[in-house]
């Protein structure tokens, strides 16, 4: 049914969008804003990106999130990855339920608790606080979601393609790298952005398992928002909503294309059988 | 195996079991040519021990059960502990007492921290006002999402996609930028909405609204940073649903709005009880949110939790803190994760 939109149904999506857009726009706007004050249009200036670009202190903190997301990004599709084929193909092993509760609670645990948590055990073994236990916290909420990205792919995946591999002689190990892992490729690059974004955001983990001199981005965002509301921090957030942005309609192009190539591959072969 | 390869270590092959050698041999191989032959027995005797199936399920549950549930186990513990002026800042549970003579034994479980808790005022009314406001922002959430959710579902196919994206979109910027933009709006002196409200003449020039350091700063902040979490869970169950359902219903003679009540809601339930757990839980132990857009002026156990680790210093305490916000939590994240769960299972 592709009936247009009834009234109630637009009103209902333009006040959506509005109130999740407005506000962002806002701030994009105003990072353009000569005047120091945020509700005082004082002519369009680039002044505050100057202002931003010679922050050392940001931009020092910027290239730990970055090296921290991607770190953090790549080690989450690794193991999620697994989790999420263990739990669309292993449907029976002793343990099984803790292991779904594993990986489905770090979705809705509050961030204290999972910081704290981890901050005490890295305390009591003893292990310094820096980069590695940024990685290992971020990563242990992160490949949750790759798991569960993958894990419904995997179950909408047509299994006959694996069984023609192993009938034809490929270990399971080969099957999985040659055929499984391509078919699943557009959702581990989901997990892996997704992951990427997450990690880029965090604040509270964060502070509880990092450790001296590597504060990140969200960490000093988060101190100077404390204190005030800063054109830098209007300027900064607009270059992330831009890459954001770009990131996301990259992907989305990326995926597009993908589809179409799989459908004509799939016409190509129907054409064949015939 | 065929002849002539530069490998003859063939005696580890031999610990490998069953339909697992084909790894082993190719993992044999990589080895070798890898330069690593002298690793192959080790790694093979690894692969041997534990079936492919117990290798691949070992690692993500490894880490898991070190990483997120051990961690837990420690929390209880050092709930139980007395803080102290030490590094870590906490005091054991066992310790060993000489006393010249002889050696002791110790082991002293200290309950101070929950009577600290649950006598207090102040705790008990953080864990209750953070329930009720995540209940309220919940609500809210859903009274804004679910109409958003099904006018997307049944908006055409081909609009779909863009709106969907228009809903992921903001929940992959920051988080953090986001409620700093509701700061820049909402800010009492000299915030966009009180600037805008004076200059209409709506209200007087000397008595702006204060809505930030309130309780609707709250609302505000979590409602607009968890509304794709509600969203997404409901559009996705809400474009599967068999429209024939409605139209037999119209057939036999049944009003739209009560097709609405009788079939689509009582259909949409798994994603309303998905969208209310994935903003609820998280909502109850919120931060940054409370720390940035209200203060001191309502208090919330997440920050409590956070002030009594990172300020008083107080270790023991926050940990049995979040003990017991974790024990009340426990209830709708089982639901929860036995409701993701079971419809992952349908989907397969």
């Amino acid at each position: 049914m592709t009936k247009g939109l009834t009234k109630i149904n637009l009103v209902a999506l333009t006040f959506g969008f509005a109130f999740l857009y407005i506000p962002i726009l806002i701030l994009v706007f105003f990072s353009f804003n000569e005047s120091r004050l945020v509700n005082v249009w004082g002519g369009f200036s680039l002044k505050w990106y100057g202002e931003l670009f010679r922050n050392d202190d940001l931009l020092g903190a910027a290239w730990v999130s970055l090296i921290l997301a991607a770190a953090t990004s790549t080690l989450s599709v690794v193991l999620g990855t697994v989790a999420g084929f263990v739990m669309a193909r292993f449907t029976s092993f002793r343990g099984r339920t803790l292991f779904s509760g594993m990986i489905y609670a770090p979705l809705v645990m509050p961030e204290v608790i999972t910081g704290l948590s981890l901050l005490l055990l890295f305390v009591s073994i003893d292990w310094g606080r820096g980069l590695g236990t940024m990685i290992i916290a971020h990563t242990s909420f992160c490949m949750s979601y790759v798991a569960v990205v993958v894990q419904s792919r995997l179950v909408s995946f047509d299994r006959s393609i694996e069984e023609a591999a192993q009938d034809l002689g490929a270990t399971p190990f080969k099957t999985f790298f040659v055929i499984t892992l391509p078919v699943i490729a557009p959702a581990l690059v989901s997990g892996w952005l997704l992951s990427f974004t997450l990690s880029l955001d965090n604040v509270v983990i964060t502070s509880f398992t990092s450790g001296p001199g590597w504060d990140t981005l969200p960490v000093k965002i988060f101190s100077a928002v404390k204190l005030g509301v800063k054109p830098e921090i209007n300027a900064l957030s607009t270059i992330m909503i831009l890459i954001v942005a770009v990131g996301v309609v990259v992907a989305s192009l990326i995926q597009k294309r993908a589809m179409v190539e799989r459908q004509r591959a799939e016409r190509l072969a129907a054409a064949a059988n015939e | 195996m065929s002849a002539g390869d530069d490998y003859d270590d063939r005696p580890s092959a031999v610990l490998v079991s069953g339909d697992q050698g084909g790894f082993a041999e190719w993992l044999h191989v990589r080895l070798v040519r890898a330069r690593l032959g002298w690793a192959a027995p080790f790694v093979l005797w690894l692969v041997g021990r534990f079936s492919g199936k117990g290798m691949v399920i070992a690692i993500p549950y490894t880490f898991l059960f070190v990483f997120f549930l051990v961690p837990f186990l420690i929390v209880l513990k050092i709930s139980f502990s007395e803080t102290a002026l030490a590094i870590p800042p906490y005091t054991d549970l066992v310790e060993i007492l000489d006393d010249g003579f002889d050696y002791y034994l110790t082991f002293k479980l200290n309950l101070i921290n929950y009577w600290t808790v649950l006598s207090e005022d102040t705790y008990v009314r953080a864990y209750l006002n953070s329930a009720k406001i995540a209940a309220i922002s919940t609500a809210l959430c859903l009274l804004i999402g679910f109409p958003m959710a099904y006018a997307m579902a049944r908006a055409s196919e081909s609009i779909r996609p863009m709106l969907l994206m228009l809903v992921i979109l903001p929940f992959w910027t920051s988080f953090l930028i986001r409620v700093y933009a509701w700061i820049v709006i909402l800010k009492t002196e000299g915030g966009l909405l009180n600037t805008m409200l004076i200059a209409l003449g709506i209200i007087p020039p000397d008595e702006p609204l204060r809505i930030l350091s309130t309780e609707w700063a709250m609302y505000i902040g979590i409602v607009y940073s968890y509304l794709p979490f509600m969203v997404l869970p409901l559009y996705a169950n809400l474009e599967k649903m068999d429209l024939s359902l409605l139209e037999a219903a119209a057939d036999l003679g049944c009003r739209p709005t009560k097709a609405f009540w009788s079939i689509t809601v009582p259909l949409a339930m798994p994603g309303v009880i998905a969208g209310c757990f994935l903003v609820f839980i998280p909502a109850v132990g919120e931060y940054v949110i409370p720390e940035l857009m209200v203060g001191d002026n309502v208090r919330v156990i997440g920050r409590k939790l956070f002030t009594d680790f990172a300020s008083e210093r107080n270790w023991p305490l926050a940990s049995a803190v979040s003990v017991i916000l974790l024990a009340i939590l426990v209830v709708p994240i089982v639901l929860f994760q036995r409701q993701q769960a079971r419809l992952q299972e349908a989907g397969q």
